[in-house]
C-alpha cells in the first residue's frame, strides 16, 4: 500500500524512513505551496486552525499521486490537533476519496491500539521496524543539528542565501542516507561548508532572538512565511524553543528517548505567570519567555495559527512576563490571509527596536567602565 | 459581616450557578452576580482581552471588571475538566492566570483547580478545598455540598420541564418573579444547539430564543436532554470527543437528527471558539448527511448586528414554513 503523511518542516525525512521500515511505499506529498493551501482552505472548516487546512491540502495532493493510506498523529486534547484526523477523515469521505486514515494516538493512552495499528500498516518484522525507527531518529537529529548551525550562519553571512543552499543540499543528502555513517558524514560536510561561509556582520551587531509558539508554525517555513530566513537576513540569530527531534520523541516515541532540549526545562519556569497545563505548547511558550530572558536573549517572537487556543492563553500572559523579565516580545498570528511583505515589515521593526535596545545597553555598560 | 463573593455572569455561570450559589450561601457568603451583559460590559471585556480571544472569554473579562470594587472575593475556579477524560478548553484552563496578567487590582480570588480528567474521585477533595476558604469545619462543608447538589438537581429538573436556563437561574436568584412559559402559537419545533453561555446570554445571542419564538418556533436546546442521552449519542463518534461542551453539542445534534418532530436545526457558535470550529463542522456534515432537517449555522461575535441575525432566522423559518412544517 502507498502511505502518505502530512508535512511539517523536515518531518518528511523521519516519516519516509519510518514508512520504509513498514515495508511500504512512501508517497511524500509535494512541498507545501499556494495550491496546497487553497485546496485545504476550500474544503476545511472556515474557522479551523491553519495546520489542519494545510495538512488536508497535503493529503489531497498525495491522493493525486496515488496515496491510499494517511498516517497521522493523534492526541487526547484539549488542543484541536487531537481531533484533526477525525475532521479530515469526514471531509475526505464527503469528497469521495477512498483514503484510509491511520491515526497514531499517544502510546500512554492506548498502547495496545498503537501496536495493532502498526501491525496493520507494517508488513515487516519488529526487528526491521526498530532498525528503521533508529535510522529515522538519526536523520531527525542530523537535520536538527544542521539547522542549528544554519541559524547561526544566516545571521552573519555576507551573501544572503548561502547558508540556506548548504542546508538544502544537506537535507537532500540526509534524506538519501541510510546508514549512521553516511548520515553523520552529511552533517559533518554541511558543518564544514557552513564554517567556511564568508561572514561580515560584527558580532555585537547580531541580535539573539528566541522563536517560540505553536509547534507547526514554528517548524513549517511555508506556514510561518520563511520567518527564520527573514530574521537571519536582518541579522538576528534565531534559537527555537522546540526542534523536530523533541516533537518526534514526545509524540511518536512516547518520550522514551532522552533529548537535549529546552522545552521541558522551560515548562517549569512558567509559574507563577501560568500555573497550569493549557494544551499544545502554551505552557512552554510562557516558560520559554522566562527562560530566554534569563539567558540574556535580546527578544522573543511568539508565532501561532490564528485562533490557536493554547497560544492565546500564552499571548495574554506574555506582556506581564515581558515587563517583569525585561525581554521584548512580539506575537504573530498567521492565517491564510497573512502576506509575507506585511510580516517582513513587522520583523524589521522588531529587529530594529531590539538592536537599538541592545546598542543602548552596550553603551551604558561602556559608559560605566 | 458576610463575605461578599462575586460570580461573573458568564461562561460556567450558565452551567453551575445553582450549585455555586447554594454552596457559597450555605457557608455564610453573600453571592453577588455581575449584571446582565450589556454594551459597557462587552466593550470593557473587548478592550481588556487580547484581540484573538473568543467572544465568551472577552465577555467574561467584562463581567470580572464589573465586579471589581463590589466584592471581597471573586469566585473563579480553574475549570480544567469536569469529567473523566474530557476537558473544557485551553482558554478556560488558563483563565485565572490570564486575568491576573491583565488586571492589576484584582481582588482575592478563589481559583481552585478543578481537574477530574484523570481522577473523577477527586471531587470531594476539591469541594473541601473551596469550603476551607470559609470554614475549617468539614461537617459544615459537607452539609453545604449536599445543599448545593440538591439545588442543582432542582434547577436542572425545571430545565427538563422546558424552562430556559437564564429564566430558571434568574428565578432562583430572586431576580425574576417566576418561571415564564411561552404560550404563543407554534408552527414548528427548532433545535438550537450551542454553548449555554452563548444561547442564554441575551445580549450576545441577540435574544435568539425569543426571536425564534416570535417567529412561531418552539425551541429545544441540549440542556433539555439528560446527560445519558448526550453521552450515548456522542459515543457513536469514531473517536471520543475530548471537549465536554463539544460533546454536548454533537451528542444532542445526533439525538435531534433522529427526532421526527424536529423541523430545523440551528448551531450558534462564537467567533474564535476553537472546539466550535471543528464540532460545528461535524454538526453541519451530519445534518447534511441525514438529509432531512434544514440546518442553519450562526457565528456570533462582538460585531454581529441584530438586523443580520433577524434576517437570517426569518429566512430560515420562512423556509421551514415553505417546506410544509406545521
Amino acid at each position: 500500500m502507498k502511505v502518505t503523511f502530512p508535512h511539517m518542516g523536515n518531518l518528511y525525512l523521519t516519516a519516509r524512513a519510518l514508512v520504509a521500515g513498514f515495508g511500504q511505499e512512501a508517497v511524500v506529498p509535494p512541498p507545501c505551496t499556494k495550491k496546497t493551501l487553497s485546496l485545504g482552505t476550500q474544503y476545511a472548516p472556515e474557522f479551523s486552525c491553519l495546520p489542519l487546512k494545510i495538512n488536508l491540502g497535503n493529503y489531497l495532493e498525495a491522493a493525486e499521486m496515488g496515496a491510499e493510506v494517511v498516517v497521522m498523529a493523534g492526541g487526547v486534547g484539549p488542543c484541536r490537533f487531537g481531533y484533526y484526523a477525525q475532521i479530515q477523515r469526514e471531509i475526505l469521505q464527503d469528497l469521495g476519496y477512498d483514503m484510509e486514515m491511520v491515526v497514531l494516538e499517544p502510546p500512554d493512552a492506548h498502547f495496545r491500539e498503537l501496536i495493532d495499528k502498526l501491525n496493520y500498516v507494517a508488513r515487516t518484522s519488529w526487528r526491521e521496524r526498530l532498525h528503521y525507527a533508529q535510522i529515522a531518529w538519526w536523520k531527525t537529529k542530523a537535520v536538527d543539528d544542521v539547522e542549528r548551525l544554519v541559524e547561526k550562519t544566516r545571521a552573519r553571512e555576507t551573501a544572503y542565501g548561502t547558508a540556506d543552499k548548504i542546508y538544502e543540499q544537506a537535507r537532500d543528502r540526509i534524506d538519501q542516507a541510510w546508514t549512521k555513517k553516511t548520515i553523520r558524514a552529511a552533517v559533518e560536510e554541511a558543518s564544514a561548508a557552513l564554517a567556511a561561509v564568508e561572514t561580515g556582520r560584527a558580532e555585537e551587531e547580531v541580535v539573539r532572538i528566541a522563536l517560540v509558539g505553536e509547534i507547526y508554525t514554528v517548524l513549517e517555513p511555508f506556514m510561518n512565511l520563511n520567518l527564520e530566513r527573514h530574521l537571519g537576513r536582518l541579522g538576528a540569530e534565531v534559537t527555537r524553543g522546540i526542534y523536530l527531534s523533541e516533537w518526534i520523541n514526545e509524540h511518536l516515541f512516547g518520550g522514551l528517548l532522552r533529548v537535549k532540549g529546552s522545552a521541558k526545562e522551560a515548562k517549569k519556569m512558567a509559574a507563577p505567570y501560568l500555573n497550569h497545563f493549557v494544551g499544545g505548547h502554551g505552557l512552554e511558550t510562557v516558560g520559554s519567555a522566562v527562560y530566554y530572558a534569563r539567558q540574556g536573549f535580546d527578544g522573543l517572537i511568539q508565532v501561532a495559527p490564528l485562533t490557536c487556543m493554547p497560544e492565546i492563553v500564552a499571548e495574554s500572559i506574555l506582556p506581564t512576563v515581558s515587563h517583569e523579565q525585561g525581554i521584548p516580545v512580539m506575537t504573530i498570528f498567521l492565517d491564510e490571509q497573512t502576506g509575507e511583505a506585511g510580516l517582513v515589515t513587522r520583523l524589521e521593526a522588531f529587529v530594529d527596536m531590539v538592536s537599538l535596545r541592545k546598542k543602548r545597553k552596550r553603551e551604558r555598560v561602556a559608559g560605566l567602565a | 459581616m458576610k463575605l461578599r463573593v462575586g460570580i461573573p455572569r458568564a461562561l460556567f455561570y450558565y452551567y453551575y450557578f445553582p450549585w455555586w450559589k447554594a454552596f457559597l450561601e450555605a457557608l455564610g457568603a453573600e453571592v453577588v452576580v455581575s449584571p446582565e451583559t450589556n454594551k459597557a460590559v462587552l466593550n470593557d471585556g473587548v478592550k481588556l482581552a487580547v484581540d484573538e480571544a473568543c467572544l465568551p472569554v472577552k465577555v467574561f473579562y467584562g463581567h470580572v471588571l464589573a465586579l471589581i470594587g463590589q466584592v471581597d472575593v471573586l469566585f473563579l475556579p480553574r475549570l480544567v475538566s469536569v469529567e473523566h477524560k474530557a476537558y473544557i478548553c485551553p482558554k478556560l484552563m488558563g483563565l485565572p492566570d490570564m486575568l491576573r496578567a491583565s488586571i492589576k487590582d484584582l481582588p482575592r480570588i478563589i481559583d481552585v483547580t478543578v481537574d477530574l480528567s484523570k481522577k473523577p474521585e477527586k471531587l470531594p477533595e476539591l469541594v473541601l478545598e473551596v469550603g476551607r476558604f470559609f470554614t475549617g469545619k468539614k461537617k459544615e462543608i459537607m452539609a453545604a455540598w449536599h445543599e448545593a447538589t440538591r439545588a442543582q438537581e432542582y434547577a436542572e429538573g425545571l430545565i427538563r420541564q422546558g424552562h430556559m436556563v437564564d429564566n430558571v437561574w434568574s428565578f432562583l436568584a430572586g431576580e425574576a418573579e417566576g418561571l415564564t412559559v411561552d404560550t404563543g402559537a407554534k408552527r414548528f419545533k427548532v433545535a438550537l444547539v450551542g454553548h449555554a453561555y452563548n444561547l442564554y446570554d441575551r445580549y450576545i445571542s441577540m435574544n435568539i430564543i425569543d426571536r425564534l419564538s416570535r417567529l412561531g418556533a418552539s425551541v429545544v436546546t441540549p440542556d433539555f436532554l439528560p446527560d445519558e442521552v448526550i453521552n450515548t449519542e456522542a459515543a457513536r463518534l469514531p473517536k471520543r470527543m475530548f471537549w465536554s461542551l463539544g460533546k454536548r453539542i454533537i451528542g444532542s445534534t445526533l439525538h435531534f437528527l433522529q427526532q421526527s418532530d424536529i423541523n430545523g436545526l440551528i448551531h450558534v457558535a462564537s467567533f474564535g471558539c476553537g472546539p466550535d470550529s471543528l464540532v460545528g463542522d461535524l454538526v453541519e456534515r451530519y445534518s447534511h448527511r441525514s438529509g432531512k432537517i434544514p440546518f442553519l449555522y450562526i457565528t456570533i461575535d462582538e460585531q454581529t448586528g441584530e438586523a443580520g441575525i433577524q434576517t437570517r432566522i426569518e429566512a430560515f423559518t420562512d423556509m421551514l414554513a415553505w417546506k410544509g412544517a406545521s
